[in-house]
């Protein structure tokens, strides 16, 4: 893989992780992080999105006229998310109901529309797809680092498997249920940026 | 034809929301029966476990809970008077529907709205399992407000309809860790076996604060509270207390062992 064509898989991991140094998509990120199963819904669905999206405007973007750029941005995000949604209530029906309106609400994220207007606008379908599909990885990074100690620690348990057995079900674990509200999560984000930024310093804003 | 002209803006525009609705469409269209059989799949586990057929934690693929669903009987109830009412046909029946629309539901009077509601539906389906003819549990379906939301669930009954087979939710928006342990298949437990009435036939069933001690006369009445979540275990007791009340399903719980259609006794 050329080098170019791996950094912009690559560098949205940490280097230039859309939450941790764009700080995007918080939102999400707060409300489906409660337990892993839900998670990896969410960031595939984030990652098919963005991928989609981001080659698809790219495709077009030669013929976007300026004035109604965002909104064509808006709807083809749009439709992608609605697919998304409709494909879920058919095959992942308890995850689905799970994730309420936050299907729905990947419309929202700034993630999407910051890599449509950002970056695909500006280059080819191939390297638009494989920045989306970077940028989805990097926001998956963080849920998933804050999904695990969520439900680790909020539940005592991994995608619904025991872990820690609970004083509630006649164990040792007190359940921290402060981890499983979404306090919790801007916690672990700011943990997480401070860990990234700590071995990068350079991703620090100036003072 | 310029980039940024007018008409070329309104040909894209165009141009985009027909092939965007059809990619919309086709997924929707294409997924439609899949999703459907979702949805009732998912209702009538949720029957199956109030009824104690399917247990809190058992998976079970779709031809085993439509076998189990067989032996079940889906009936609609006029909530008024007690009756059944048969030019309603129970698979066309959507009872969150006819609890929204003004045309079906009626407006609950304040003194009887313990569950806060406001308007409840005029007719309710009701779900049977019948026993030498005559009915052994029924499973209503009820709703109360909890803290942040309304939790939707089905409640069981069998013993001459006073003893409780179950009674769970299968949609609320409760504080998870606190009011979200109305899921808990442990706290779900302990409702199987308890008396929802007294000797006296008075509603007797509590959620009450704290645990309930074993050798207190009242325990067969008392489930224990959930610890951090007053308002929703009073919303559960408010759903015991309006659901099998005069204004919920009491005159057709009255109607049935009047008419003697239960079994037992």
């Amino acid at each position: 893989m050329a080098s170019k064509t791996k950094d912009v898989l690559f560098d949205p991991l940490f280097k230039k992780n859309p939450i941790g140094k764009l700080v995007l998509g918080i939102c999400s990120a707060l409300a489906v992080t409660t337990n892993l199963r839900t998670t990896i819904t969410m960031c595939a669905a984030v990652i098919f999105v963005t991928a989609c999206s981001s080659a698809a405007v790219s495709m077009i973007r030669n013929y976007i006229p300026s004035a109604i750029r965002i909104i064509v941005q808006m709807t083809i995000i749009a439709s992608f998310v609605i697919v998304v949604d409709q494909f879920l209530q058919a095959y992942a029906y308890q995850t689905s109901k799970a994730l309420s309106v936050f299907v729905g609400l990947i419309i929202t994220n700034c993630i999407v529309m910051g890599r449509a207007e950002g970056y695909a606008m500006s280059h080819s379908p191939w390297i638009s797809f494989l920045d989306g599909i970077g940028n989805g990885l990097g926001y998956s990074v963080i849920l998933l680092f804050v999904g695990t100690l969520r439900e680790l620690f909020g539940a005592g348990s991994l995608f619904g498997y025991s872990i820690l057995n609970k004083t509630t079900d006649g164990g040792w674990y007190p359940a921290n249920g402060l981890m499983l509200l979404p306090p919790s999560a801007f916690f672990l984000i700011a943990i997480f940026i401070w860990a990234v930024r700590t071995w990068d310093p350079s991703q620090n804003e100036e003072a | 034809m310029q980039r940024n002209s007018i008409a070329f803006t309104l040909l894209i525009a165009a141009g985009l929301c027909v092939v965007c609705s059809a990619l919309v469409s086709t997924a929707a269209v294409g997924l439609k029966g899949q999703q459907a059989r979702n949805k009732e799949l998912d209702r009538k586990s949720n029957i199956l476990r109030a009824a104690g057929l399917l247990g809190p934690n058992e998976q079970a693929d779709g031809k085993k809970i439509d076998d189990l669903f067989a032996q079940i009987e889906t009936k609609i109830v006029d909530l008024e008077t007690g009756e059944y009412v048969t030019d309603v046909d129970p698979a066309e029946f959507d009872q969150r529907e006819a609890a929204a629309d003004p045309e079906t539901s009626v407006a609950i009077p304040p003194s009887e709205d313990v569950a806060g509601l406001k308007r409840r539906e005029k007719l309710s389906a009701v779900y049977l399992l019948q026993q030498d003819g005559k009915l052994k549990t029924l499973i209503m379906p009820v709703y109360t407000k909890g803290l942040w939301s309304t939790m939707y669930g089905f409640f069981a009954l069998i013993g001459y309809l006073r003893t409780v087979q179950g009674l769970g939710f299968y949609q609320h928006g409760e504080t998870p860790g606190l009011g979200g342990e109305v899921d808990n298949p442990n706290w779900k437990e302990q409702w199987e076996g308890k008396l929802a009435y007294d000797d006296e036939g008075d509603i007797a069933l509590r959620v009450i604060k704290g645990t309930v001690n074993p050798n207190s006369p009242d325990a067969e009445y008392q489930i224990d509270g959930l610890s951090g979540a007053t308002i929703t275990s009073r919303g559960v007791s408010n759903l015991i207390d309006y659901w099998l009340g005069p204004d919920g399903f009491g005159p057709y719980l009255a109607r049935l062992k009047a008419d003697g259609e239960v079994y037992g006794k």
